[in-house]
């Protein structure tokens, strides 16, 4: 008897405490009406300033996508990178999207939602060059998804550059990656991406390997070089990039994290990024 | 102050020494044979070859040794006829540009030493071999030229000293040496004080070791200078 009373107690108090959670929830979204997201505006394409002093980008025109997404209205305001995380912190605005990269030491400080996005890294070669002629079944390798075909394209990789120099920039995640995934490559490290891509034309490097955007700004400079190989990303590529949140605010969070996946879903993340980036640095 | 990072630093950056040593050491041994070369040549009463060398030494003295190994480094390589001549097995490689640009860059200045150093042999003493029968060139081997190394060793042991250093400069060019590895610890680690004060220390301890090394040669060659005992 008294067994049954108890159940029943616990029950009841556990209805009530979701009746409490549940209203307590609603209340707190109600609270997020308007959501003021900082961006940095120097960085295109993730975020840039246009000649009248308004903030575009692909992060701006993808906070309104989100904003719509949860039912609030954004605020975007410009914020200089040094006092990022800070004056989240002091409450100037709630949000970051400004290509901030998801690391341990920011998670120390400050939470986020997402990733929506991660740059692929990229290697670049001369035209002439016999890596330039092998052929990649995948277009994207995840890293964090651990697929056979991460697998296949890396010792596809590592077979295509087996004897030869790949040019990296000092302790970067590209610099990394050679370490964990490539370790039998010879790797020269530069101070900058640039030099090295001045070693590959002159042919002292085979190829190197950095961000997509960066990887590509040189191949552009220089009609002989080339793209090759899948963009690779996440894993020891880092986390990608997310929301900048303030910790207390994990409801929020939810909310972004459940725009994020929504806009993902539809294809909207895609859409933005080709139109902003050329290509998909979605995370599927 | 991470004294636990710097201590277990000092092995890694000790494993630059030795790029650091070969750097230095070949590049003063290439250097004091083009050196001697420049010097004769501006010494040698030919005005063509005086004017030719004397530009060489302006502007190898007059522009900072970083540009020379951007130059040499980057700037050669942009050429198609440099990349197919018979020279860019070793043009290609890091090492040898900065042994070359270092090599051009002592060069020029240990000529000037040389050269002062030559200059300054008293008259008196050359005539004194002239007149004891020595044919010039005997007398360029047996007198001038021991007598301008004694006078010159001061200041050639700046200029080793001052090599040392600039050897550091090899590291903007993929090479690691001390420097160059002292960088890449950093951007680990982002400790710029801990590990420069490791590595500013294993400088020193080098340029210890070559001034005390000059010292001992100085002392060597002035046994005239030293109470007889």
């Amino acid at each position: 008897m008294k067994k049954i009373v108890a159940a029943k107690k616990i029950i009841g108090a556990l209805a009530l405490g979701a009746i409490v959670a549940a209203a307590g929830g609603a209340a707190e979204a109600k609270e997020w009406k308007k959501v003021r997201v900082a961006t940095e505006g120097a960085y295109a394409p993730w975020n840039a300033t246009d000649p009248s002093g308004k903030l575009i980008g692909f992060e701006v025109d993808l906070a309104k996508e989100l904003c719509k997404k949860m039912n609030a209205e954004c605020e975007i305001v410009a914020q200089d990178w040094d006092g990022m995380i800070p004056a989240l912190q002091q409450g100037k605005y709630d949000a970051i999207m400004a290509a901030m990269s998801i690391t341990d030491e920011r998670e120390k400080v400050i939470t986020f939602a997402g990733p929506y996005g991660t740059e692929p890294s990229m290697f670049g070669t001369m035209k002439n060059s016999p890596l330039a002629q092998v052929k990649f079944d995948a277009e994207r390798i995840d890293l964090a998804a651990d697929a056979p075909a991460n697998k296949a394209a890396i010792d596809k990789m590592a077979e295509a550059l087996k004897g030869k120099t790949v040019g990296v920039q000092t302790s970067t995640i590209q610099a990394n990656f050679m370490e964990k995934h490539l370790p039998k490559v010879s790797v020269r490290t530069y101070d900058k991406l640039d030099n090295a891509g001045i070693d590959l034309a002159a042919g002292r490097v085979d190829a190197i390997f950095g961000d997509r955007s960066a990887t590509e700004a040189i191949v552009k400079t220089n009609k002989d070089m080339t793209l090759f190989g899948p963009g690779f990303a996440r894993g020891v590529l880092g986390k990608g990039v997310g929301v900048g949140l303030r910790k207390a605010d994990g409801d929020l969070k939810e909310l972004f994290n459940k725009a994020i996946a929504e806009a993902n879903k539809d294809g909207t993340i895609t859409k933005l990024s080709t139109q902003h980036f050329g290509y998909d640095i979605s995370i599927k | 102050m991470n004294w636990e990072l710097m201590w277990d630093s000092v092995p890694t950056l000790l494993g630059g020494v030795p790029v650091t040593l070969e750097l230095v050491g070949l590049a003063l041994l290439f250097g004091a044979v083009v050196a001697f070369a420049v010097a004769m040549l501006r010494l040698s009463g030919n005005r063509i070859a005086e004017r030719a060398m004397a530009a060489y030494v302006f502007v190898f003295r007059g522009t900072p040794l970083l540009v020379q190994i951007f130059l040499i480094y980057y700037g050669l390589g942009q050429f198609a006829f440099v990349r197919d001549s018979f020279l860019w097995p070793f043009l290609r490689e890091p090492f040898w540009c900065a042994i070359l640009a270092l090599t051009l860059n002592t060069g020029a200045y240990t000529s000037e030493i040389l050269r002062g150093a030559i200059l300054s042999v008293p008259l008196g003493q050359v005539e004194a071999a002239r007149a004891c029968g020595m044919s010039r060139t005997l007398v360029f081997r047996r007198i001038v030229l021991p007598v301008a190394i004694r006078q010159m060793l001061p200041a050639y042991g700046n200029e080793i000293i001052l090599m040392v250093k600039a050897s550091s400069l090899a590291s903007t060019i993929t090479l690691l040496e001390i420097t160059g590895i002292a960088r890449k610890v950093i951007a680990q680690s982002f400790a710029v004080f801990e590990i420069f004060i490791v590595a500013g220390t294993i400088y020193l301890l080098l340029n210890f070791l070559a001034s005390r090394a000059i010292r001992y040669a100085e002392w060597r060659m002035t046994p005239y200078l030293r109470a007889r005992g």
